[in-house]
């Protein structure tokens, strides 16, 4: 008995076991539940067991389901892109430019606040600046820059992706400094002492010594912006539908068997994806 | 020091854009919940007014406002004690190998990962189909953990990463238990960390939206309230509720960050407190 609880197995065990028990209920069995519903079938009242690839036949078999998950990887691309884009300069900043620690937390921390507040009061903070009647559009129309007012800026692909880019670049933004702020600063001083430009130091040097937080960071905002169905409701006004919308669209009409079939799509979509990435940085020695 | 290059003003200036970009719709909603009783969603003011706060505190017209703030508030605090406890205790597991520790890692990033749609309807199945009646404290609760419990992880990872065993060798020297090991030398060593796992555990639970879309039941949690009110009010009274609420996650984070602050200070102060262990 004293060898048994003294074994790293069994210890090891025991203090993950809350853990393990959490995922294990909430986490698991509902994947497995989600799979399992995904083979049955749906009256308009109820759903019935059956072992039917009906929901599967209609889901690949409908074109809409392609123009939606294209739509979904458009949207990720697109928002991966810029919230690198953002998201490496915004840390690039940090860790290079700001001298002292404190001023590094303190502008870190300003960065971070309101991912820790409301995403859904942050998109509602969109609409008196994108509406038709709104900052933007009179801003633009005082400035003669346009004479009238643009009606692409609200409820379109534009303020989707604005909204993606606007509560994901976090998830870029402090990996990448994580890793940034580990660099060896030797390194940058050899660089320059050998000759380096500005240009060469940051393309040979510091993006390279980056790519881990890139990844992670790449990790977050790819599975954010696929499985998420909320932004896309509500920036694109009910017009742009993604794989989330699809899904949540058939919850609502109570379809919980068609709606389990795209979630196991979706899920089987972002677990490759993570997959390949995962190939490419070890997570746990980047902490 | 030497003089700042060019590129520092570039840099600085995209910064301060993006914080723009950050903070400015929130500040615009704050700046418009002050709307004249006659305003409306958008600029310009129609004078001056708390008349929005007013009417978020008198009428029940705009539903159960008071009553999901408290399912929030109290499933928030819940969720926070038991990322932190369930957090550290991973933690501590996984500063050692063991056997399928690393399909227990994959499992937390999954957990990390996975569309937060797929928890909602999966766990409103499962409690549907076991005949078990879904609330925001059970199935609501335990949706919540997928994704706090991952955060909890993470920041322990990077704790214990960083953890200096040789603290923990020369208690054990001493003659400590394993017990008295963590609870003397460990976590007084990572309570400040501890501060940051609880933000990430009340302040992910208390904006959760998509998670809890399927597992609350029949009672409204505050983000479910809000964002039903998006579809159904038209006036600046949901400017006022939006910035009554960021105030207050404002106010909690700052409190969050205001004791680690003190806790690292009371640490400098004091030093070592060698020998008052019991």
């Amino acid at each position: 008995m004293q060898r048994l609880l003294k074994s790293a197995d069994v210890t090891g065990w025991l203090l993950a076991a809350p853990l393990v028990l959490v995922l294990a209920v909430f986490l698991i069995l509902p994947v497995v539940m989600i799979a399992v519903v995904s083979f049955w079938q749906a009256t308009e009242f109820s759903i019935v067991p059956a072992f039917s690839f009906e929901n599967y036949e209609f889901l690949f078999g409908s074109a809409v389901t392609y123009d939606v998950f294209w739509n979904t990887f458009r949207y990720a691309l697109i928002t991966w892109a810029l919230t690198l884009g953002v998201g490496f300069t915004v840390a690039y900043f940090l860790a290079f430019h700001v001298r002292t620690l404190t001023w590094q937390i303190a502008l870190a921390l300003i960065c971070t606040v309101p991912f820790w507040t409301s995403n859904v009061i942050r998109m509602i903070s969109w609409i008196p600046f994108l509406g038709r009647n709104g900052i933007a559009n009179s801003t633009l129309l005082s400035m003669g820059v346009i004479d009238q007012p643009l009606e692409w800026l609200l409820f379109s692909d534009f303020s989707v992706i604005l909204a993606f880019v606007h509560i994901n670049t976090i998830f870029m933004v402090i990996p990448i400094l994580n890793t940034m702020m580990r660099i060896d600063r030797s390194l940058i001083e050899a660089a320059r002492d050998a000759g380096a430009s500005g240009a060469q130091i940051l393309w040979n040097v510091i993006i390279p010594l980056t790519k881990p937080g890139i990844m992670i960071g790449t990790i977050f905002v790819l599975t954010l912006v696929m499985g998420d169905f909320v932004t896309v409701r509500f920036m694109s006004g009910s017009q742009s539908a993604n794989v989330g919308r699809l899904i949540s669209n058939d919850v609502g009409l109570l379809q919980y068997p068609s709606a389990s079939a795209t979630a196991v799509v979706l899920l089987v979509t972002v677990l490759m994806v993570v997959g390949l990435l995962l190939r490419l940085v070890d997570i746990r020695k980047e902490l | 020091m030497e003089p700042r290059p060019r590129s520092f003003y570039v840099l600085a200036t995209f910064f301060g854009l993006y914080v723009l970009f950050l903070y400015g719709p929130t500040i615009t909603i704050g700046i418009l919940s002050f709307q004249g009783p006659g305003g409306g969603l958008t600029f310009p003011m129609q004078g001056v007014s708390l008349n929005w706060f007013h009417e978020l505190f008198e009428t029940q017209a705009v539903g159960d406002i008071w009553g999901s703030f408290r399912r929030s508030f109290a499933l928030g605090l819940m969720v926070m004690v038991t990322t932190i406890v369930v957090s550290v205790m991973g933690g501590l597991a996984f500063r050692k190998r063991f056997r399928g520790s690393a399909v227990l890692f994959y499992l937390v990033i999954t957990a990390l990962v996975i569309p937060s749609i797929l928890i909602s309807l999966g766990v409103g199945l499962v409690f549907t189909q076991a005949g078990v009646p879904i609330h925001w404290a059970t199935s609501g609760f335990g949706a919540q953990l997928t994704w706090t419990l991952p955060f909890g992880l993470l920041v322990m990872f990077a704790v214990f990463n960083r953890f200096n065993p040789a603290y923990e060798e020369a208690a054990r020297d001493q003659g400590a238990s394993a017990w008295q090991v963590v609870r003397h030398v460990v976590l007084p060593i990572i309570a400040p960390s501890l501060m940051g796992v609880a933000l990430f555990g009340f302040t992910l639970s208390y904006d959760e939206f998509a998670r809890m879309l399927l597992t609350s039941g029949s009672y409204n949690t505050l983000p479910l309230e809000i964002y039903g009110m998006t579809t159904n009010v038209t006036t600046p009274v949901i400017f006022a509720l939006g910035t009554l609420t960021t105030a207050f996650s404002f106010v909690v984070i700052a409190a969050f960050l205001v004791s680690v602050w003190v806790m690292n200070r009371r640490r400098a102060r004091h030093g070592s407190d060698a020998g008052k262990a019991v």
